[in-house]
């Protein structure tokens, strides 16, 4: 939605509106207001979907070009955010393909699989398991967990709790249905927590449980 | 509640979009559940972990650099 209700219950206009009207009337100024305000969440969408930082560079550019060249298409009854993602995970894809040799490449590779998306591991981390770590070994473990979940899986946790769209906002972006982003959601969260808690998972004799899973799906009380 | 029925609604505890007497349910479940207290705890951070850090930093000089281009792009656009 482009407005926004404000406490009073009076319609406000989201700010990205006004910007997108001076742009539309010749101010590229306000485009580079724009270009700032989302050229991050932009580059790490493309970065995750890619895995490639040369070609997360590209995407970006691309797709706040495509952006502003299709700008008159944009209809105002979404985000603008959520407009300009939408371009972004397409010409994510579209790199993708580029470097498959044009093998059809899409947001919903690999999504078959339930690994990781029943809980096995119920041993408590430790308070703050992210002191035990130098930021590097952080980042790097973070990287490699997430890079191992299925695209479809995690598009849909970067943009529902990374970069905090709503369901309905993800669903549009991704040209999914809601029921499916959040059946996607479940399990990436599900798939994440299983793999970080290998690293993260409170160390000490007492508290550890590594063998704590019952029989069948471990978890029926 | 079982532990099925909890996983089925995890996202809406998380999300805090459970009504009023589902809550109590879950509540009771929890307090009989070392497990399921476990998975939404640390799903719970998970979720923290990874909005707190960001693993694909874009350098200052990095996003300088791609953000002139793309304004000199839509420059030669607008043309």
């Amino acid at each position: 939605m482009s407005t926004i209700q404000s406490v009073a219950g009076q319609t406000e206009q989201h700010p990205d509106v006004a910007l997108v009207e001076r742009v539309r009337a010749g101010d590229l100024s306000a485009y580079d207001t724009l270009v700032r305000k989302y050229e991050r969440q932009v580059f790490r969408i493309a970065q995750h979907i890619t895995q490639n930082r040369e070609d997360a560079e590209d995407v970006m550019q691309d797709a706040f070009l495509k952006a502003y060249e299709k700008l008159d298409q944009f209809q105002g009854n979404s985000k603008f955010y959520t407009w300009l993602v939408r371009i972004a995970v397409n010409e994510s894809l579209m790199r993708l393909r580029k470097r498959r040799t044009g093998r059809m490449v899409s947001i919903d590779e690999n999504i078959e699989t339930d690994e990781g998306s029943v809980p096995r591991d119920f041993a408590d981390w430790a308070p703050n398991p992210e002191q035990n770590y130098t930021q590097s070994q952080l980042a790097d473990i973070l990287k490699k967990t997430i890079q191992g979940l299925p695209q479809g899986f995690r598009v849909v946790f970067v943009l529902r709790d990374v970069d905090g769209l709503s369901t309905e906002e993800t669903a549009e972006a991704l040209g999914l249905s809601v029921p499916a982003v959040k059946s996607r959601l479940l399990r990436a969260r599900l798939q994440l927590r299983e793999r970080l808690s290998r690293h993260f998972k409170n160390r000490t004799p007492a508290a550890s449980q590594p063998d704590a899973a019952p029989s069948g799906n471990g978890v029926d009380a | 509640m079982t532990c099925t029925e909890f996983l089925q609604i995890l996202d809406n505890v998380i999300d805090e979009s459970i009504a009023a007497e589902t809550r109590a349910e879950i509540e009771a479940h929890l307090r009989k559940c070392g497990h399921c207290e476990v998975v939404l705890d640390t799903t719970r951070k998970t979720i923290e972990i990874y909005r707190c850090h960001e693993i694909y930093e874009l350098p200052t000089e990095v996003s300088e650099r791609l953000h002139t281009a793309i304004m000199d792009k839509c420059r030669k656009a607008a043309r």
